[in-house]
């Protein structure tokens, strides 16, 4: 296995990487990458059985990010856990570089390039079937963007899953409540969504999205039918000024935000 | 052809365990056998063709060679980004195979004329595109899809095309296959329209040389295209799909390179037969839309 860090310190250790990454390459999504985080961390620093020795290893757990322009975070676990190199890391989104700005399956770790929405949970969907007839004890993880719900692609999925019942599968949705433009609940309301998705037949749950010690509780949990777990999450967590604001869905930080974003980390996880 | 192509790919899924079939709740009469002979490895998705093109893409991830079969528009053209990037970016196992070419579902309308898939198939990079042009390329191309690695679209009529060649042939994406001999005009078909050409050219131009254009990735043999384009007066190219970017136009790009990098030293007057970039508003027989459109030889 990699590296095992404490959720905790592997989330913090993230989540910097990731804000320096954003601010040095003027880059976006720090805003999405801050919900999903504490999800990443309990993955990879936990639950997931993922090594990056062997990133192809065929009983690997494997995990889907759908919402693939959230990448600085998903690069940032890459390489703490070891997948990547510190200078490749740091090369992000440079001409040449195979770290395009959404995650690229050319990278150790990625299973699948994603970055338009909608993609990565039909596709989980065929290799939780494939894993399943081969009696593999593998894992399906599938993060989707709650704004991604959008998209009809992942309804069909979530009928296939449940009417497969894969039960290796398990969709996680980042439930941030904001997408590109504004609030989910203005733009296309996705709620009552834990009842929407239960109807469907999954094993269901909806959970504080940040919470170290229940994400390790659900995600570890394995049943005999699909799992869904709603992940109630803040778009921007952790940095005051992010919370919430969708303008952090396209906004680099300037050098003082930067430090002041930083600042807030350390005493948030002193 | 649909009858040729599932028979092929029973037959090679009989010794290749990886082989699957998707199907998006259609294939009545043709996907049943399969189904019977290999339950665990057939599945109808539903009528979901992006999930289905994506769980295609995840079964080839964990090593299968997955068909995918649909009519026309709804292999193709409704779940087009998932094919472009969950299967051809990935360089996935899938072969799309769409039937209904062209006008085979005449009337049924527009929702099921597969009129602009070549085009926009052909543009795809991985992508090995064919269109076969009777019952022994449809075999030919089944049988070589099963053996290759990537992604493929096949274009497929429906039931009861000729069988043009009259024996077991070899395909080679690239080559062009000989149909007929002949001296001045040159008719170039891709697709199932190879056998109404031949009896337009039986009718108007019986000394025209005809062939067969199965291929339309890629590109097409440099030394055969020249030695042709260079013999011939007049190339007149046939397809059952818009002119837009379809067969024709591949034949002019084909043309193009070859004159721009000095391998023909004229241009070819190519004349191209296909639909006028419009679409048919009218019910009708196969025949009757493609004469509709006067896809006929001059």
């Amino acid at each position: 296995m990699g590296i095992r860090l404490e959720t905790k310190e592997y989330s913090k250790k993230i989540k910097k990487n990731a804000l320096e990454l954003v601010f040095r390459k003027r880059a976006s999504h720090i805003g999405g990458s801050l919900s999903v985080a504490d999800i990443l961390a309990v993955l990879f620093s936990r639950v997931a059985k993922l090594d990056p020795k062997t990133p192809k290893a065929p009983d690997r757990d494997r995990l889907f990010f759908s919402k693939g322009h959230c990448c600085s975070i998903f690069y940032a676990c890459l390489f703490e856990s070891g997948f990547i190199s510190k200078e490749e890391f740091e090369g992000y989104a440079d001409n040449g570089s195979r770290l395009t700005a959404h995650v690229s399956h050319k990278v150790p770790g990625v299973e699948l390039s994603t970055g338009s929405l909608g993609h990565a949970f039909p596709v989980a969907c065929g290799v939780a079937l494939a894993l399943l007839k081969r009696s593999s004890p593998a894992r399906v993880f599938c993060i989707l963007s709650d704004g991604e719900l959008n998209e009809g692609s992942n309804w069909e999925a979530l009928m296939f899953a449940a009417h497969h019942q894969l039960k290796n599968i398990c969709v996680i949705v980042d439930c941030n409540r904001i997408q590109s433009l504004g609030f989910t609940h203005d733009i296309l309301n996705l709620e009552p969504l834990e009842q929407k998705l239960a109807a469907f037949n999954f094993d269901i749950v909806r959970i504080p999205g940040h919470h170290h010690d229940v994400l390790t509780r659900e995600l570890a949990k394995e049943t005999n039918r699909p799992r869904l777990i709603v992940a109630d999450t803040v778009k921007g967590k952790g940095i005051s000024f992010m919370e919430n604001d969708n303008i952090w869905h396209y906004k680099s930080p300037s050098e003082s935000q930067f430090e002041q974003a930083l600042s807030e980390l350390d005493k948030e996880y002193s | 052809m649909r009858n040729t192509f599932i028979h092929e790919l029973e037959k090679a899924a009989e010794i290749d365990s990886k082989i699957f079939l998707l199907v998006g709740d259609l294939g009545f009469s043709v996907v049943e056998n399969f189904q019977t002979k290999f339950p665990d490895r057939f599945l109808n998705v539903g009528i979901a063709e992006q999930n289905m093109i994506g769980i295609a893409a995840g079964l080839s991830m964990e090593g299968f060679n997955v068909y995918v079969y649909s009519i026309g528009n709804f292999a193709t053209l409704r779940c087009l980004e998932q094919i472009r990037y969950d299967v051809c970016y990935h360089r996935q196992n899938v072969k799309v195979v769409a039937v209904g070419a062209g006008f085979a579902y005449g009337s049924l309308g527009a929702s099921h004329h597969a009129t602009e898939d070549l085009a926009i198939m052909r543009s795809l990079p991985h992508m090995l595109v064919a269109a076969p042009g009777d019952t022994r390329e449809t075999k030919a191309i089944t049988h070589l899809t099963t053996q290759h690695q990537g992604p493929a679209y096949i274009r497929l009529g429906r039931a009861g095309e000729a069988d043009v060649h009259g024996r077991d042939i070899q395909v080679t994406p690239g080559e062009l296959i000989q149909v007929r001999a002949g001296k001045k005009t040159l008719i170039l078909t891709s697709g199932g329209i190879l056998s109404w050409a031949m009896r337009e050219a039986d009718e108007k131009t019986p000394d025209a040389a005809i062939y067969s254009v199965p291929f339309l990735s890629g590109n097409l043999n440099k030394k055969q295209l020249t030695q042709l384009l260079t013999d011939f007066d007049q190339v007149i190219t046939m397809e059952e799909h818009q002119l837009n970017g379809g067969f024709g136009s591949f034949i002019l790009e084909q043309a193009a390179d070859l004159y721009s990098s000095g391998a023909l030293s004229r241009f070819p007057k190519i004349r191209r037969i296909g639909i006028p970039n419009e679409f048919a508003e009218i019910c009708g027989t196969q025949d009757y839309l493609r004469d509709h459109f006067a896809l006929r030889l001059p």
